[in-house]
């Protein structure tokens, strides 16, 4: 248990200590919601979809998780290249728990960044529907931390080194991000559209916060609850198994 | 306490350690021996579960550590040839982090990260990020850690690379003392003769991935006919330089370089 938490505690740390990392990171979630968030405002409003940054803020928390998430599995990469890796790899310690450790500290700093957006949200405009659900909203914001940092630990396990991370970034991360209907309505879309949206677990991610923020939801919260804890064990388990098998 | 039988290791058509045979007794230093590229690091790799052997078998302290990964583990302490530091933590959370991992108990812990720490000369900067270290230091606190526990047996893969005489000394020396106060068993690869003749009580030169001799240094000078281990092993491994490919570790290294802005 302690080897788990050191290792958490770890990736902790790396999070509080790079504050040039911190405020880039929250770059590219400011442009999603302030410039989409305004820009699209007035055409929602005039089809009826009442406010879009009302609608984007549960987006926009959504995409810094699982950006935030999925990074810290591929840093798996960096550790490997920079050696630490090696160290944790030879210690008596179940590999496990070193993936636990992990993927656990990975999470919770995804968290720690979608609260960070939260807050920004809020500033500019954001408010949720009671705030009595905001922890609610915290559950499922743990949900895709685990399910992505679960999917970066796997893919992060089975690559060699950082070539691989651009395609990575375009045929994994993107179109998990734009699939999950982070920025548009889930209703009434082209089936096709709407049957690669339904095999997306950031839509049942994203579709839970707005369940209970805004008080809309496509799935239903119970459904995206059930779903997005079965692919968090799925992928805990996927990634479990490829980091045991790493060679060095 | 070690024994490898017919061990061999390929990557792709390339076979790195090709049918190497070496036993090394409780409580014995022994030294591994070979130019660049002959497989010295993939055999210690294989040995300490970082790599599954392609054929052959390995036993330490008559256990498989292809099989009982844990157990070996448990046995085993390794300080690596390229560095395993985390640059972004202190160097007191570096040994913190490796005495949690091999479950030094809390109260042995402190006083012993205090003693290494002073030993290595890099307790007044303990606190200051592994990252703003220089190579020389980042060698020593690798070093320090991998004493941190106290394990059966002790790999040291090239340690002594680009340590000053003054660390060089205070190394072999603590390597000694834990050799013979705590019956360690010791496997270390040096490019420096006269260290392994110093140290070790048996040498083993591999080259391209043979076993060209073993024996003790003495005896081994004695079999070549040369007054020191450097001729020896010149004698015995020819004077050409050989060619490391760069793996993709160094590649990477490369590019992290490039991307950062040499910021590590």
């Amino acid at each position: 248990m302690s080897a788990i938490y050191i290792l958490w505690l770890r990736e902790l740390k790396r999070y509080t200590r790079s504050r040039v990392q911190l405020l880039a990171s929250l770059g590219q979630p400011l442009m999603y919601l302030l410039v989409l968030g305004f820009g699209l405002g007035p055409v929602f409003q005039r089809a009826g979809g009442g406010s879009y940054l009302q609608f984007v803020a549960p987006g926009v928390i959504g995409m810094t998780v699982l950006f935030s998430s999925i990074f810290s599995g591929l840093g798996l990469l960096w550790d490997r290249q920079f050696g630490f890796l090696k160290e944790t790899l030879v210690a008596p310690v179940p590999r496990l728990q070193i993936m636990i450790g992990r993927t656990l500290g990975g999470a919770t700093v995804a968290v720690l960044q979608g609260l960070l957006v939260t807050v920004v949200c809020v500033i500019a405009g954001f408010r949720p529907a009671h705030m009595a659900t905001v922890p609610l909203a915290l559950g499922f914001m743990l949900l895709i931390a685990t399910v992505f940092a679960g999917l970066g630990v796997a893919v992060g396990s089975s690559l060699q080194d950082m070539q691989g991370f651009q395609l990575i970034m375009n045929f994994l991360v993107m179109p998990i991000f734009f699939l999950s209907g982070a920025l548009f309505p889930l209703d009434g879309l082209p089936k096709l559209l709407g049957a690669i949206t339904m095999i997306d677990p950031l839509s049942y991610g994203i579709d839970g916060m707005r369940a209970v923020l805004n008080e809309k939801s496509h799935y239903g919260a119970t459904i995206d609850l059930e779903v997005l804890i079965a692919v968090a064990v799925v992928f805990i388990v996927v990634g479990a198994w490829r980091f045991s098998k790493i060679e060095i | 306490m070690i024994r490898v039988q017919n061990l061999v290791k390929t990557f792709g058509s390339f076979t790195a350690v090709n049918d190497v045979s070496f036993e090394v007794a409780e409580g014995e230093i022994f030294a591994f021996l070979g130019p660049n590229g002959a497989g010295k690091t993939t055999t210690i790799k294989m040995l300490t579960t970082l790599l599954k052997p392609t054929s052959g078998s390995i036993e330490l302290d008559g256990l498989n550590p292809a099989v009982k990964q844990n157990e070996a583990r448990q046995r085993f302490g390794i300080v690596f040839q390229d560095p395993s530091l985390d640059g972004d933590l202190t160097a007191e959370e570096n040994m913190e982090i490796h005495g949690v991992l091999y479950h030094v108990p809390h109260k042995v812990r402190r006083p012993r990260t205090e003693a290494l720490l002073k030993q290595f000369e890099l307790w007044e900067r303990r606190k200051d990020q592994v990252k703003k270290f220089s190579g020389g230091m980042k060698r020593r606190l690798e070093i320090a850690r991998g004493f941190l526990h106290t394990p059966k047996i002790l790999f040291l893969d090239e340690p002594t690379l680009g340590l000053d005489p003054q660390s060089r000394n205070q190394l072999w020396n603590h390597v000694k003392k834990v050799n013979e106060d705590e019956k360690v068993t010791v496997m270390l690869t040096t490019h420096y003769m006269d260290e392994a003749d110093r140290v070790a009580h048996r040498v083993g030169v591999i080259d391209h991935g043979k076993l060209v001799a073993q024996g003790t240094p003495a005896a081994i000078k004695e079999q070549t006919a040369t007054a020191t281990l450097e001729e020896a092993f010149l004698k015995l491994t020819g004077s050409t330089i050989r060619d490391e490919s760069a793996g993709s570790a160094d590649q990477m290294r490369q590019f992290a370089k490039m991307w950062q802005g040499g910021k590590r």
